[in-house]
């Protein structure tokens, strides 16, 4: 017993002041797109269709990049022949919407070339963030400003988000300062915290427990598969895909799998607390 | 070669010439499926193989039948038998192995589930992975099942649980979705108040239709599906990948490169092994380790983010070598890192088994005795921790751990301590491990590079032994070079029926720590 004690007393506390700011060697993409030839090599070389490119009208050409699918593998970078694609080293990425997670660039085609010139970024339709932000807070009436208790629910997860969300748990990032608990079931949850893709095995599982959470249930889905399907796609015979195409999702946090500073930070914008952000994006 | 190939043949009582070295360590078979359960019988016995893995394979386009195919591990001969016989689509049936060679029972009811063969003679041909309310006649592994097909679901009999009687004798269900930050599962006990009766388990909860997903995949993208395959043994999975496409293209990686694919597969190891003995801590409500374990964990996850810029090591593994170098400082940086963490390591498991109240809970816990951990087939850790002597790195060698020197170390409990005890013994190996590798780093490029395609009409096989145990994948292609089939074999999937075997005449509040000793995985069985 004495050791135990004395090895606590050792130890001191481990908690850091702030889980925020710290840096990633690699966050998300960003692509440079006024240096982009519309080449559609990151759009091959992606293996989720994070990056896509289309051909809406002759003469124009768009490429999309959405964080929702995002698995950060590195392709697009290392594959992109015009060094456009770099990368954020902010990873405390969280939007609303999947719409907010996605960029698209439109390009100007030479009919006698072929050559593509970046004409402008595309307003994405929807909600801004700010709207949203509003929008959320109103819906939680300030109710669960000062603490949350969270249900996690894993819909059909490789299990790589339940070590980064257990990771938030750790006395390092130490969630429990924040007034955050993770608790047994839904019927005392404020907030749902699903990973994915759902497959088709926990739909029903993933909706009654939905159902058996009390108002105002915020859902929050985490990771490229929760926001988007990721890597296993989406209708296919087992994998329903991302979250909202099952319950009305409030918060995304992406990452393949999302670090815990992001984990924390999507809590902390679930709460009303912070204001979802998506820096990188802007390029 | 030649020796192994007579020695095989002679056991299995067939002629020397029908035993072919399809590629160096795996030996090929081919045979009709009523010889199966014979030579099953013939290379358990005669050669002491493990059964790893059995699939069927959709070969209708080609050969106009499906395959079925039996994978064994001859440890003492260092080589695998792949062992394949031909199954008529209009008499889809061919003989099972199930009734002696219990390692088959789900293989042999997940072929059935996914490519509708009937195992013939099988004790229980229940469905195993797939749910009630999926239809009859639905085959999702056969080639002329899109995979965007959505199929309804039906309504019928909810799986039929083995009923309980008697008085004070009642079921308790628990999941799919649990209490903690665990993947979904469903657990049924049968209990005479707190004593376990009998478990039943219903899995495939998270099944994503992983292995039709590799067929819609470019080859080279499938890698990164094996690295979700099960997130906490995301080097694993993809080195096994890895490992079936460079032997299918015939290269090797350079030396360098496989070195460090041992760091990576080390790391993995040592960060999954303290994580699970911080979580037997936790689960038995032991907080001040349980604390420490999780902040050694996470250093070292911090580490590993530092030097190859991913905290659980995905994307460092490419197909011909490795993405991230080590530079002499990160070397530096490591080996002050472990030298720290030993030592705190050391700490952590004194302080653990001095703790009576500890030991009382994890002492004669859950035992997997070593007749049921052979019968059953169990793999990897928790098989050593049943006096099951078996490990690739040693006895199947991959990357470098021809030339590295360790142990592989066996418990004889079969209990929550054995395998305890195995994690600690298995991380101070690591460590040596990862010492010699990082004090002998030889100077070659990190990557070979892969034709643009692979052969046609071609399969091969990669194995990895992760931190849980073996992961193989089986890569076949087909005549664009493109990926046809790809099976993969998490060790979770041959340890759940330990798992049932474990916990009768345990109490219900041990289960939990019993459940994370083992600590399978849900998304590498379920896939």
């Amino acid at each position: 017993m004495l050791r135990i004690i004395v090895k606590s007393l050792k130890t001191g506390v481990l908690t850091e002041a702030s889980p925020f700011g710290r840096h990633a060697s690699f966050g998300f993409p960003v692509i440079d797109f006024s240096r982009c030839t519309a080449c559609d090599e990151c759009a091959r070389s992606c293996p989720t269709g994070a990056i896509q490119d289309a051909t809406p009208a002759p003469g124009r050409k768009t490429l999309s990049l959405s964080y929702a699918a995002c698995i950060q593998c590195r392709q697009c970078v290392t594959g992109c022949p015009e060094q456009a694609v770099t990368v954020s080293s902010d990873v405390e990425v969280a939007a609303y919407t999947r719409r907010q997670l996605a960029r698209t660039a439109s390009f100007d085609v030479d009919p006698m070339t072929g050559r593509c010139t970046f004409s402008r970024v595309e307003v994405e339709a929807g909600p801004s963030l700010s709207e949203s932000a509003a929008r959320l807070r109103e819906r939680i009436c300030g109710r669960l400003g000062r603490s949350l208790h969270v249900r996690q629910v894993d819909a059909g997860s490789c299990n790589g988000c339940e070590l980064e969300i257990a990771a938030t748990t750790n006395p390092l990032y130490d969630l429990e300062r924040f007034g955050i608990h993770l608790v047994a079931s839904p019927r005392h949850a404020d907030v749902l915290l699903v990973t994915g893709p759902v497959t088709r095995n926990m739909e029903i599982a993933l909706r009654r427990t939905y159902e058996a959470a009390p108002e105002p249930r915020v859902v929050v889905a985490v990771g490229a598969c929760g926001s988007s399907g990721g890597i296993f796609g989406e209708g296919t015979y087992a994998a329903v895909g991302g979250v909202d195409r099952v319950l009305p999702v409030d918060v995304y946090i992406p990452g393949c799998p999302p670090r815990p500073q992001a984990i924390l930070n999507g809590l902390l914008v679930a709460m009303g607390v912070r204001e979802a952000r998506v820096e990188p994006l802007r390029g | 070669m030649t020796s192994v190939i007579a020695t095989v043949a002679t056991a299995l009582g067939v002629p020397d010439w029908f035993v072919r070295e399809r590629r160096a360590g795996e030996l090929v078979l081919e045979t009709d499926a009523e010889a199966l359960p014979v030579l099953a019988d013939r290379a358990a016995l005669g050669l002491n193989a493990r059964l790893m893995s059995l699939f069927a394979s959709d070969e209708r386009n080609t050969s106009g039948c499906f395959l079925v195919h039996h994978v064994w591990s001859i440890g003492n001969l260092r080589t695998f038998l792949h062992i394949a016989a031909p199954v008529d689509p209009a008499q889809p049936t061919y003989a099972s192995i199930a009734a002696k060679h219990p390692a088959a029972n789900w293989f042999e009811r997940e072929v059935m589930d996914f490519f509708g063969l009937a195992p013939g003679g099988h004790p229980n041909p229940a469905r195993v992975a797939l749910h009630d309310d999926w239809p009859d006649h639905a085959w999702a592994l056969r080639k002329d099942f899109p995979d965007d097909r959505t199929v309804p679901r039906v309504s019928g009999d909810f799986h039929p649980f083995r009923p309980v009687t008697g008085e004070g004798v009642f079921q308790v269900p628990v999941g799919p979705v649990h209490a903690g930050i665990i993947e979904p599962g469903h657990f049924r006990f049968g209990v005479a108040g707190e004593p376990v009766l009998y478990l039943q388990l219903r899995l495939f909860y998270v099944h994503k239709g992983t292995e039709k997903r590799f067929e819609r995949l470019p080859w080279r993208h499938g890698l990164f599906l094996a690295e979700s395959i099960s997130g906490d043994t995301s080097v694993g999975h993809a080195l096994a990948y890895a490992h079936a496409i460079e032997r299918l293209a015939d290269v090797t990686v350079p030396p360098r490169a496989a070195r460090l694919r041992v760091v990576l597969l080390e790391l993995e190891r040592i960060y999954n092994h303290i994580a699970d003995i911080g979580a037997v801590a936790t689960d038995v409500a032991f907080t001040v380790p349980a604390s420490r374990a999780q902040a050694l964990r996470e250093g070292l996850v911090r580490l590993q983010d530092e030097l190859f810029g991913t905290r659980l090591l995905r994307g460092t593994i490419a197909l011909g070598g490795v993405t991230q170098d080590l530079l002499p400082r990160g070397c530096d940086r490591l080996r002050a890192h472990l030298h720290r963490f030993e030592q705190e390591f050391d700490d952590l498991i004194t302080l653990l088994l001095d703790a009576g109240t500890f030991t009382d809970r994890i002492d004669g816990t859950g035992i997997l005795t070593n007749q049921a951990a052979r019968d059953l087939g169990v793999v990897g850790m928790a098989a050593r921790a049943s006096g099951v002597d078996a490990d690739f790195r040693r006895d199947h060698p991959h990357d470098a751990y021809e030339d590295l020197r360790f142990e592989v170390p066996v418990e004889d409990g079969g209990d929550v301590r054995a395998r305890l005890m195995i994690r600690a013994r298995e991380v101070r190996q690591s460590l040596l491990i990862l010492h010699q590798v990082l004090d002998a780093l030889p100077d070659t490029p990190l990557l070979t590079s892969l034709p643009e395609q692979l052969p046609a009409r071609s399969s091969a096989l990669g194995w990895v032994e992760a931190w849980r145990g073996p992961c193989t994948h089986w890569v076949s292609t087909d005549e664009r070079g493109e990926l046809a089939r790809v099976k993969v074999t998490d060790p979770s999937f041959l340890n759940w029926p330990g798992l049932v075997h474990a916990t009768p005449g345990n109490i219900i509040p041990d289960f939990p720590v019993i459940n994370k000793s083992f600590n399978l995985s849900y998304s590498g069985n379920d896939r």
